[in-house]
This record gives C-alpha cells, structure tokens and sequence, in this order.
C-alpha cells in the first residue's frame, strides 16, 4: 500500500495554476525529496496533502484513506517558518503537541527525552522556548514533528539554519525512520541532502513536475558521456574528445557522439599516461534542476 | 482526554498565566481597596478637625442678626466693630469672623475672614453660617415649625404601583442602577480583555506558523472552539473576582452600603445578565476571530477591533442622559443592536422594566448574529488563517470567500 497517492490533483488561485496535473506515489519506508524553486506549488501540494486547503480536482489518499481528522495524528508536519509557545518549556511545548496527536503523557515524556538526548537538547528540557535560539528552536519543533511516531512526515526545510552536528543528528534521525517503515516528504532547497537520503525525488515548476523518479536513476539518466580524469601526467589532444573542462586538478572530457568512457581510458594506457581517478559524470541534482528550470524559462 | 478538552484547558492556562490578565484581574480589587482606604482616611481627618470648637465672629451691620447661635460645636459670638473682630481672630479667641454689611438683604453678600488660605470656604461653615442667617431672618416672623421646614424643606419618597394598584414588587432605586451599571461596565471590560486575548493569541499563532502545526492535529472548529470557550471561562472567572470585590468594597463603603440595602436583584435579572454575558461574549469573540483571520498582523486586528470595543461603551457614555429620558425609542435601538444590546438592556433592566417583546428582540437579534458570526469566523478562520503577512483588503477577503 502506498503511503501517499496523489492523482491528477489540480490548484488554482484566481488566474494562477498553482498545481497543474500532478500525480505521484510515497511508498512505506521511503523518503521522496520535493524539489523545485519558490512558487513551483511545493507548498500548495503540501497544504493539499494536510488538508489545510481543497484542491479543484484530483485524488488524494493517504495510508489508503481520504485525508481527514482520524489520519492527523498518523502525520508528522514541520513547517518552514517556525515558531514555538514562548512562555511553555521545551518539554511541556512537547508533551501538549503530542498529547493534540493522541499519545499519553508517559510515553510522550519518554520519547521525547529520548530524542531530545539525541539531538543534544536535553540540558535545556526545562528551559523555557524564549531562551532557545533560532537553531534550538527548530530542532524542538523537529521532534515536536517526530515525538508521536508518525507514519507520514512531512519536513519542510528541516536543515535550514542548523549546524553541521545537528544536521547530521536529524538527517540520522529521518534516516531511521525510513529503516523503521515510515515515509518521509521532504521539501528542500539542498539538493545535497535529497542526493544524500531520499531514495525518490519530485522536481515541480509552475506547479506541473518536471521530473520523477528514483534518485540515482535519474541521475543516470542524465548523464552527458563526459569522464572525469586525474592523470600523473600530461593529457594530450585525445581523438573522439568533443570539449575538455578543468577541474579541480582533474579535467572533464565531454566525448562526441559515438565515442565510449572505455576507449577513451584504453587511450590514455596506451599512452603510458599514470590515471589516479577516472569517473563516468554522473550529474548532480543540482545540475539536473538548473538545466530543466533553465530550459523550461 | 479529547482534543477540545486539551486544547480548552491549555488555553485557559495560558490565557489566566498572562501579565496582562492578572494585572487587568486584580488593578480593580486592588483600587477598590485604596479607595476604601482613601475614604477611611477623610473620614477620620474629617472626624478629627470636627471634634475642634469652631467659633465664628460676626459683625451685623445691617442690624437682623440679633440671635446668637449655637449649635453642636459651631458657635456665633457677635462684636461690635470690625476692628474687635479681628484682634480676636489674631488672638485665637475665634477661628474666624463674618461682616454682615448694611446692604445684606439687597445684595445677599457676606464678608467673611479667617487666617486659613482656602480655595472655597469649607462645607461645613457654609451651612452653619446658612443656618445662621436663615434663623435669624426669619425667627420671630414665622411659626418655629415652619421654620424647620424652611431650612430643611423635604424629602421625595416615591413609591411604584402597578397596573392593579399595587405596590410593585420591582421598585426603581439607585442600588439597582449602581449594581447594574458596575456589572455592565465589568462586562464591557471583559469583552474587551477576551477579544484582546484572542486577537493577540491567534495572531502569535499565525506569525509564527504554530497554526499550521495545531492544524495539522485538530480540526479548525476544535481549534476555534477550544480558543474561545478558554478565554470566555477566563473572562467569567475575572467578572466572578470583579463581582466578588465590587460587594466586598461596598460593605465596607458606609454610604454604598446604605444604598446597597435598597438592591432588588431578582432570578430573571440574574439569568438574563449570564445569557447576555454569554451572547456578548460569543459574538466579541467571533468578530475577533473573523479580524485575526483577515488581517496581516495582530496590531492591525486590534486597530480595528477599536470599531466594536468603542461602540459597546456607547450606552455607558450615554447613561446620564438615559436616566433623565428613559422613554426614547433611542433606548429601544440600541438594545436590539447586537453590539451595544447586552449593555444597553441590563442598564435599562436595571432601571425599570423591559417590555417583553423588546426584550424577545434584543436576544433574538443577538442570537441569530452570534450564529452568523461563528459561522463566517470559521470559514474565515479556515481560510485565512494560513496567509501570513499579506494585506488582503476587501477584495481579497471577497475572492477568498469565493474560491472557498
């Protein structure tokens, strides 16, 4: 059973189409990166998904189910702009969030304390929220997200504005949760981090999706028939080398049409040339949604 | 425990946590009690410089006042000239001393000297010295009967009949007004510090985007409901202190509590005070709600919420001329009118009677406008609640309602 299905779902505002045909699956235990630059219909389909709004068309099933009150406490919903109660604990900001999702107090407490040691924040379990700084903050509200064992989370921007140490312990975090069946919507701008953790990624652009699909597929699918190459040595002109690209003490070989990685590399040991690194370029993401987002402008 | 429950009791803790609703709860028992404090204090200056002999001089020029008086401790002795007046006066033997000039009975004017620096002469001494000229003017001339009804004239005591001729049972008196109108001003204050509270609460929701995260969780009607009935429960429980004051200061207050004794507070009066307080409340409450949706800050939902917290002081404003024209159709309006009706009609409960088809029409008015309130706030609420920072105007609410 998919953990999110969405169907020919479709937004509009006044004159604008905020979501135009959009259709896609979350499995369990899969984390699908949502990708796209602002005003692609990131959020709408967030809002969509959680209820906050109704679409003009299209299905929506989540763990099999029409979205309604009985799902919510089987969500998880970090928002991108965060705030919390300011004159609460961090503990009791905790345990009444999660108490609103249906979890009894002991058990709330005891998870709580538990991912508040992980993240580093249990020193400041009884401090109030008005003394936690904006990192702090988020990461309250991260576990805030997570305290009630959801099946489904939706993260938006969850890294934003953490340290490289917190980053770490959520992103492990978000990863253990896949491993534990649950899905995860994670809406970013760090490409890196889909790259990193997600197993699919969504890219959207004035609401319509530009691409879907299994992370390192997709970037498989576009790479250009370039390789990467670090040599002891001069590299000379090679036959079949369309364009040639330093970088960082290595050079990329952009090859012509016919041309193959593995008669570039028998090339180059045939001219007795040492090769420290050969790679077949593989795109990032970043790459990927620079050349789409460029190409549909 | 259900999430209204939760949501409720969370409320009602923050809300009764919050500086401003314990220093808004406590300012008026806490200046009632100076006020007694301060009332105690005059009383017994006043006490203390009563207990002194005041002996006042005078001079008749005009030659009537040939009766000297004494009267508790107030004492007039005649002199002769100005000059032996005065040298008394200076010599302590009188506290101070009066020039009856010849012309007195044209003029009615009265010289008097004292070594006291007064702005006006004290209370008191005006009446003692009225007594004075009053007894003398007319002693000998009129009966001594009819002397006491001169410088006393009368009292007014009026009775209430009914249609049958009865005496009423509901008879007017300044007990019932002074009751009423503490109540009706502690109401307005209440939905005003609600109101405050809910625009205030929500507009922190909204800003920081926690609405999102309580949205993800409750319902939008568990959510409203919750914030409303909290902050409504708090509201009570200030009016229930307020109250509980107000009769605590009035026992202590000597000339309150005569009045105080003449109070006719009947059942009706009582459950129709709660019914209104709660129409009151509800309708102060989804106006704020509507406000806090549509508008992109909390300060610009309380900038406009001054629209309706002003209008319900109207009948406040307007209760001396109420009491010297009570029968004006002015009345009538501003008690079917949903935002001045709960004020309006426990004054004029207060005051007299109600007919009752006025009085059908006022709750009848205030209901169907709470209905309709609640009902908008929540599609407001549901729809506007998520749009952060953004001025929507009229247009923008127009097309949003529509597009819900």
């Amino acid at each position: 059973m998919n953990t999110v299905e969405i169907k020919n779902l479709v937004k509009t505002y006044g004159d604008t189409v905020a979501v135009d045909d959009l259709s896609f699956a979350l499995k369990q235990g899969e984390i699908l990166g949502l990708i796209g630059p602002n005003g692609a219909g990131k959020s709408s389909t967030i809002k969509i998904l959680l209820d906050f709004m109704r679409p003009d068309s299209g299905e929506v099933r989540i763990l099999g189910q029409k979205m309604g009150e009985a799902l919510k406490d089987r969500i998880g919903y970090l928002p991108e702009e965060r705030g919390l109660y300011k004159r609460l604990t961090v503990i009791e900001l905790i345990l009444y969030l999660a108490s609103l999702k249906g979890m009894g107090r002991n058990e709330a407490e005891e998870r709580a304390d538990r991912l508040l040691q992980r993240t580093g924040m249990y020193e400041y379990r009884d401090k109030k929220n008005k003394e936690m700084s904006k990192g702090m903050g988020q990461l309250i509200q991260f576990i805030v997200t997570v305290v009630h064992d959801p099946d489904l989370i939706i993260l938006d921007e969850p890294f934003s504005g953490l340290d490289p140490v917190r980053t770490a312990a959520v992103q492990a975090i978000i990863s253990d949760l896949r491993d534990r069946g649950k899905s995860v919507i994670l809406c970013t701008h760090q490409m890196d981090k889909v790259e990193e953790i997600c197993n699919r990624v969504l890219m959207m652009h004035q609401g319509r999706t530009l691409l879907y699909g299994d992370v390192l597929e997709t970037r498989k699918q576009f790479r250009r028939n370039t390789v990467r190459v670090a040599a002891g040595g001069e590299i000379g002109d090679l036959p079949g080398v369309l364009e040639r690209r330093p970088q960082n003490g290595a050079v990329e070989l952009v090859l012509a049409p016919g041309s193959s990685p593995q008669a570039i590399l028998d090339r180059l040991r045939e001219d007795g040339i040492e090769i420290q690194h050969f790679e077949i370029v593989t795109p990032q993401l970043r790459d990927i949604f620079l050349e789409l987002v460029g190409g549909e402008k | 425990m259900n999430k209204l429950t939760l949501l409720l009791k969370h409320e009602f803790v923050q809300a009764i946590k919050k500086p401003a609703y314990i220093i808004t709860t406590l300012f008026i028992p806490v200046a009632m009690l100076f006020s007694v404090g301060v009332i105690k204090l005059v009383e017994i200056l006043n006490d203390a410089n009563a207990k002194e002999a005041l002996v006042i001089g005078y001079v008749d020029q005009a030659g009537f006042a040939s009766q000297p008086m004494e009267e508790g401790l107030t004492r007039f002795v005649p002199y002769n000239s100005p000059q032996q007046a005065k040298a008394a006066l200076v010599t302590d033997e009188i506290s101070e001393y009066l020039i009856i000039p010849e012309d007195f009975l044209e003029t009615g004017i009265v010289a008097r000297f004292t070594l006291e620096k007064e702005l006006f002469t004290p209370l008191a001494t005006t009446q003692a010295i009225k007594s004075f000229l009053d007894l003398n003017l007319i002693q000998d001339r009129i009966p001594p009967e009819t002397i006491t009804r001169i410088i006393s004239p009368f009292q007014i005591e009026v009775t209430r009949l009914d249609k049958d001729g009865e005496i009423s049972d509901n008879q007017a008196n300044l007990g019932n007004i002074l009751i009423t109108g503490v109540y009706a001003f502690l109401l307005t204050m209440t939905f005003q510090t609600a109101s405050g509270a809910l625009i205030s609460g929500l507009g922190e929701e909204k800003e920081s985007r926690l609405i999102e995260v309580l949205y993800s969780s409750v319902s939008v009607r568990q959510l409203m409901v919750g914030k409303i009935l909290a902050l409504g429960v708090a509201g009570l429980l200030q009016v229930v202190i307020w109250l509980v004051s107000a009769v605590l200061y009035l026992r202590f207050d000597a000339a309150s509590a005569g009045i105080l004794s003449q109070v006719q507070i009947s059942g009706s009066f009582v459950a129709l005070a709660v019914v209104y307080y709660l129409l009151g409340y509800l309708l102060f409450a989804a106006m704020s709600v509507t406000l806090g949706g549509i508008t992109s800050s909390a300060s610009e939902a309380h900038n406009f919420s001054m629209i309706y917290n002003l209008t319900c002081y109207v009948p406040i404003w307007l209760i001396s001329v109420y009491i010297n024209f009570p029968n004006s159709p002015a009345w009538v309006a501003l008690s079917i009118f949903p935002i001045t009706a709960p004020i309006q009609t426990l004054i004029r409960l207060g005051v007299g009677d109600v007919p009752a088809w006025q009085l059908g029409a006022s709750l009848g008015a205030m209901a169907l406008s709470v209905v309709g309130a609640i009902w908008f706030a929540e599609k407001v609420f549901r729809i506007f609640m998520l749009m952060t920072g953004k001025r929507l105007g009229l247009k923008g609410v127009i097309q949003g309602l529509r597009e819900a």
